[in-house]
């Protein structure tokens, strides 16, 4: 076997793998704090892709530019499905709940490719993939410019968020409203302004998560169902609510999708279902994901 | 007056639990509802604390209406609820579940001190500071949960069973606890089943049965009295 294919792959997977933990935290965070499970969240994060995509096409802006434009527009985005949609059916039939955000997810799905058409979309030279050609070489490992940019700003993100939830009196309020709402309501918690601040918080992320795909991964209006698919994979395998579990669960399914082609030869058209296989041998073993909640 | 319930009835699903529940406790004061189990003791400070909407009735904390509204805001006006089986943070530390509970604006502004008054009162509180409250034994998880009822500055302090489930020396504690909060000038509508204990050191009490209350008195009163020693003294 070629340690530098192997390399390469594990580098690789450690890239994508901090992308996939910062778009499943935000799922694992709304799960936590109030047991819903956005299904709308990949569209959340092709909705980001396009917003970075239409600032460079009408406003010529680099996606690493209008990053915090798409940051803010889908924190406001999850702040206003909160509001709108979850906060009437916070009481509903957990059924009720699935199909809210599950056709939320269709409608935007379809609104994308009613407005932009199912075409595949590419940001023309984006900064990031023209520094130094867009790749680095690392000792024979080559890694792309924009992943790296992708994997760190990623890493930021989801630090900031971490430290947010464990350090500050309002993060220490969303961990209390995520063990026991009622009582956290005793202490003069509004729980329902910590509920959107988790939608906020949520939308942040794949706000970020977006932006940073959008400068080298193909955007298509279905592109956040695979992204969605790891994601609910990466929260159940790290535990459901679990903001440690999102990172270490993310960044192992990052490394087993890129290393299984090389360690196990399965053709990497198949290497999801390698991740998927993973993720039922954790389900049968350890159902409770390998972390409890935050 | 401080805290007024009157005529108040409750109900679970449509099921009554309160009748028809009426009090009042003044500034400084201990008062204490007593009643067996399932008597509505633990509704009732539901109730007042925005828990539970009453289906009737009134309650006015210095003389302004607050049932109806959100939990969240009777806290912040200093209405503090010491849940019965203490409901503790678990997953967080001894420290963190004290500055929950003081998360309110109000209760913010005096945090240090209070804290400070905190680890006077539950020095073991202190040595514990940064354990998880889930590993604590039963007597310091209820010395937890008024602490973190305490975090924020009350003007009342609403404690729900604080003896429920401790051996018999720690109850004796929590009771000296409670003297000891009381003495420095805290009002205390306390709500127990451990009727002797509760009654030696309130100002006033009431019966509560089956939903109603049914009596009221001193506590010295209501120790003398025929009908709470037969019922509830076992005399
Ligand atoms: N969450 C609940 N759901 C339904 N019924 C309840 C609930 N809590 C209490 N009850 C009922 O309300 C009545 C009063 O209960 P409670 O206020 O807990 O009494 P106490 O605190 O005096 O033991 C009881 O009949 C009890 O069964
Ligand atoms: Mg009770």
């Amino acid at each position: 076997m070629d340690t530098t294919l192997l390399l390469q792959a594990l580098t690789n997977g450690l890239l994508i793998g901090m992308v996939y933990a910062l778009i499943s935290v935000g799922l694992t965070l709304i799960f936590g704090l109030m047991e819903i499970v956005n299904f709308a969240h990949g569209e959340f994060l092709m909705l980001a892709m396009y917003a970075a995509f239409w600032a460079s096409v009408l406003l010529n802006l680099d996606p690493m530019v209008s990053l915090p434009l798409t940051v803010g527009g889908l924190a406001l985005l999850g702040l206003v499905t909160y509001r709108g949609i979850i906060a009437q059916i916070l009481n509903a039939p957990m059924l009720a709940q699935i199909f809210a955000t599950f056709g939320l997810g269709l409608f935007l799905r379809g609104l994308a490719q009613y407005l932009w058409s199912p075409n595949f979309r590419t940001i023309e030279r984006p900064w990031l993939g023209q520094i130094s050609g867009g790749t680095v070489n690392l000792g024979g490992v080559f890694l792309g410019v924009p992943q790296i940019a992708a994997a760190i700003l990623a890493g930021v993100a989801f630090a900031a968020l971490y430290l947010f939830i464990s350090r500050t009196r309002i993060g220490l309020a969303l961990q209390a409203v995520a063990e026991d709402k009622s009582t956290a309501e005793l202490m003069g918690i509004d729980s329902h302004r910590m509920f959107a601040l988790g939608w906020v918080l949520g939308g942040a992320c794949v706000g970020v998560a977006g932006a940073v795909l959008a400068s080298f991964y193909p955007i298509t209006p279905t592109v956040g169902i695979l992204f969605a698919l790891i994601a609910y994979i990466v929260v159940a395998l790290g535990g459901f609510g679990s903001v440690p579990g999102a990172l270490v669960a993310g960044l192992l399914v990052g490394l087993v999708q890129e290393a299984s082609p090389i360690l196990f030869g399965v053709p990497t058209t198949y290497k999801y279902a390698v991740v998927f296989a993973l993720y039922l041998v954790v389900v049968l073993i350890r159902p409770q994901g390998l972390f409890g909640r935050f | 007056m401080l805290l007024e319930v009157r005529h108040i009835a409750a109900s679970y699903d449509g099921v009554p639990a309160l009748h028809d529940v009426s009090f009042t406790v003044d500034e400084g004061e201990v008062v204490t509802i007593i009643g067996s189990n399932g008597a509505g003791k633990t509704t009732t400070i539901r109730t007042i604390s925005g828990q539970l909407r009453p289906d009737r009735g009134e309650i006015l904390f210095r003389g302004t209406r607050i049932d109806g509204l959100p939990a969240h805001r009777i806290a912040e006006m200093g209405i503090a609820h010491v849940p019965e089986g203490r409901r503790l943070f678990n997953r967080l530390t001894v420290l963190q579940n004290l500055l929950v509970g003081s998360f309110t604006r109000r209760a913010r502004a005096e945090e240090d001190a209070m804290l400070e008054r905190v680890f006077t009162l539950f020095p073991r509180l202190k040595e514990r500071a940064n354990q998880r409250a889930g590993t604590l034994s039963g007597g310091e998880q209820q010395m937890l949960a008024i602490g973190r009822g305490l975090m924020l500055q009350p003007v009342i302090l609403m404690l729900d069973e604080p003896s429920l489930g401790l051996a018999p020396m720690l109850v004796d504690e929590i009771f000296n606890t409670i003297r000891q909060i009381a003495r420095e000038g805290m009002t205390i509508l306390l709500v127990e089943q451990n009727v002797r204990e509760s009654l030696e050191l309130s100002d006033r009490a009431y019966v509560l049965q089956t939903g109603t209350t049914v009596a009221e008195g001193t506590g010295a009163e209501l120790l003398e009295s025929e009908m709470v020693r037969r019922a509830y003294l076992g005399l």
